[in-house]
């Protein structure tokens, strides 16, 4: 039998996934996206699992927010990286670096 | 009723209109052109709305079953937000129109961010919340990057997005959490779940939840775009940054305190109280070693939101009528400061070097002595308003009974004091570089001469910011 907790504990890995490509990836600015889009798809994992085990809509709702939230969010997110490309000519994570820090 | 509904979110729903009308109605005309004319409109707009939200009802008012309140505590942030955003947007305009970066969007996205933060401040409903705060992200990481050919710009708008993004990711994990262990979304549904026990999995949700929002207000130890995001976008949208959101990413950040986990002080006051002595410390001795005058303002802002903090840390109505005022005069200073950075050029070029400030009172008098008291002010020198801001904050802290909160943020203040300090010393004193040559446009000068006559008046009565600020936290808090 497959309990909310199964769904919990995909959800909790999925997310420290996302944290750890977005902190341990050195190579490519387009894995960062995917990253986020993992947490947030972790997110919704939780919601959608909270939503039917407590038998109440509004996890699912917030899910639909959430999906339409992180497409705009991808689209800004290539736009500026699409900008930064022209830029400098390179998308490697080490070549984030004009600024320190 | 839907109709009374709307009603009540009427000044957000304008807001949202206007700037989508006018999108559209740059995008099928002039285009640019519009944009100067655009960037005044936008400010009346927002001070009118101000205006219009500041005498309008004084009583708490819900629309859509809770997940909307629009009570005193609301208001006072959303005044502030929208008169410190008319502000920038009026300071910005020489700015910008000399680089030729006065785009018509950047009005507009301004707007639209600000119907983010209004909506931000006004949440009852993890899920207005979300909607607000990314609303008000997304314009921003759009500005942030507003200089496309720059590669400073559009690093700092891709530093800014991921980071953001990241925050908006801990947030939203932390709002699964809260929903799922208290069966609601509803901040009155939670603060009931969460009574005075709450479960593990609410306080794991709660600590996502603050480290969103302590992203957001660039809070240490997640404070690390903050100086990067600074120096790389333009001088009027750092500006920007450091006023309107931070007011409202705070009011929000109270807001989920008290309204959702009122109940729970001693649960999130030691991580509140942490975050702030950290924020303290760090902003105090990482701006030491600065050369950047925008990056010291950046260190400079998370040291002042280590002291907003710590007014939040005390978890009572004093707490918050402290950081209420506290941020209203951070915001005040700021607007004063960044017109003096904005006018800092040399041959028609930005510069942004503290260096070139050597004997700058000896060709200005005047705006050096209006840079030296918006100086002391930040720093907290007693005569001047902003240490009528840090007194009110340590004071809460002390009779909330953290008074080691309270003897941290005193020798934070006085290890703080030095950089500004140095400035004020360049200013009258050292060795003449290249001077600077810019001449100041009308709007900035009025900007900085008032703001500077701000933090010296108002020690008489602080304006009357008082008892307003404390009814707001009265509302927020009972």
């Amino acid at each position: 039998m497959i309990g909310i907790e199964h769904y919990l504990t995909v959800a909790a890995a999925l997310f420290v996934i996302g944290i750890f490509g977005l902190f341990l990836n050195r190579k490519n600015i387009i894995i960062l996206l995917m990253s986020i889009e993992l947490i947030l798809l972790s997110v919704n994992i939780n919601f959608v699992a909270f939503s039917s085990f407590l038998g109440d809509l509004v996890g699912q709702v917030f899910t639909l927010f959430v999906l339409t939230v992180a497409a705009a969010e991808a689209a800004i997110g290539l736009a500026i990286l699409v900008c930064f490309f022209r830029n400098r000519g390179t998308i490697d994570v080490e070549d984030v670096n004009v600024m320190k820090g | 009723m839907i109709s009374s509904d709307l009603s009540i979110i009427l000044p957000e729903i304008a807001l949202a209109i206007f700037a989508m009308v006018a999108l559209i109605v740059a995008v099928y005309t002039a285009k640019d052109k519009l944009a100067p004319m655009l960037t005044w409109l936008t400010a009346a707009v927002f001070v009118i709305l101000a205006f219009w939200i500041g005498t309008g009802s004084d009583s708490t008012r819900v629309a859509f079953e809770g997940a909307f309140v629009d009570d005193g505590f609301a208001r006072f942030a959303k005044v502030t937000i929208l008169l410190s955003a008319a502000a920038v947007l009026v300071m910005s305009l020489d700015y910008l129109e000399k680089r030729d970066l006065l785009r018509f969007e950047y009005p507009l996205l301004i707007a639209l961010a600000a119907v983010g933060m209004m909506v931000m401040v006004s949440a009852g409903d993890l899920m207005a919340l979300y909607m607000g705060l990314e609303l008000q992200s997304l314009s921003l990481y759009v500005v942030a990057s507003l200089r496309r050919d720059s590669a400073k710009s559009t690093e700092a708008g891709l530093k800014y997005f991921v980071l953001g993004a990241l925050s908006s990711g801990l947030l939203l994990y932390g709002a699964s959490l809260t929903y799922g262990f208290a069966g609601t979304t509803l901040f009155a549904g939670i603060i009931e779940a969460a009574g005075n026990e709450p479960s593990l999995g609410l306080i794991f949700g709660l600590v996502f939840l603050i480290s969103g929002f302590a992203f957001k207000v660039s809070a240490a130890p997640f404070h690390m775009w903050t100086p990067d995001v600074y120096e790389g976008s333009p001088t009027p949208v750092t500006a920007f940054f450091a006023t309107a959101p931070k007011v409202a990413a705070m009011a929000l950040f109270a807001r989920v305190v008290h309204d959702a986990f009122g109940g729970n002080v001693g649960d999130w006051q030691q991580i509140v109280a942490f975050l702030a002595v950290v924020s303290m410390f760090l902003g105090a001795i990482a701006a030491i070693g600065q050369t950047n005058i925008k990056r010291l303002m950046a260190y400079s802002s998370i040291a002042h939101m280590g002291f907003a903090l710590m007014g939040l840390a005390a978890g009572t109505a004093f707490g918050v009528q402290a950081m209420l005022i506290y941020m209203a005069i951070y915001v005040t200073m700021n607007i004063g400061t960044f017109a003096f950075i904005l006018s800092m050029e040399r041959d028609g070029r930005p510069v942004t070097d503290i260096a070139s400030l050597k004997m700058y009172s000896r060709s200005e008098p005047l705006k050096a002595l209006a840079m030296l008291v918006l100086l002391f002010s930040l720093a907290g020198v007693p005569p001047m308003v902003g240490f009528f801001g840090k007194f009110y904050v340590l004071r809460a802290a002390y009779d909330a009974g953290l008074a080691w909160l309270a003897i941290a943020g005193v020798v934070a203040s006085v290890i703080g004091a030095f950089y500004y300090l140095r400035i004020v010393y360049f200013m009258y004193f050292g060795e003449t570089e290249e001077p600077l040559d810019g001449q100041m446009s009308p709007a900035l000068w009025a900007a900085l001469m008032v703001s500077a006559a701000v933090m010296v008046f108002g020690v008489v009565n602080l304006f009357g910011i008082e008892p307003l600020a404390a009814a707001a936290a009265e509302t927020l808090v009972n």
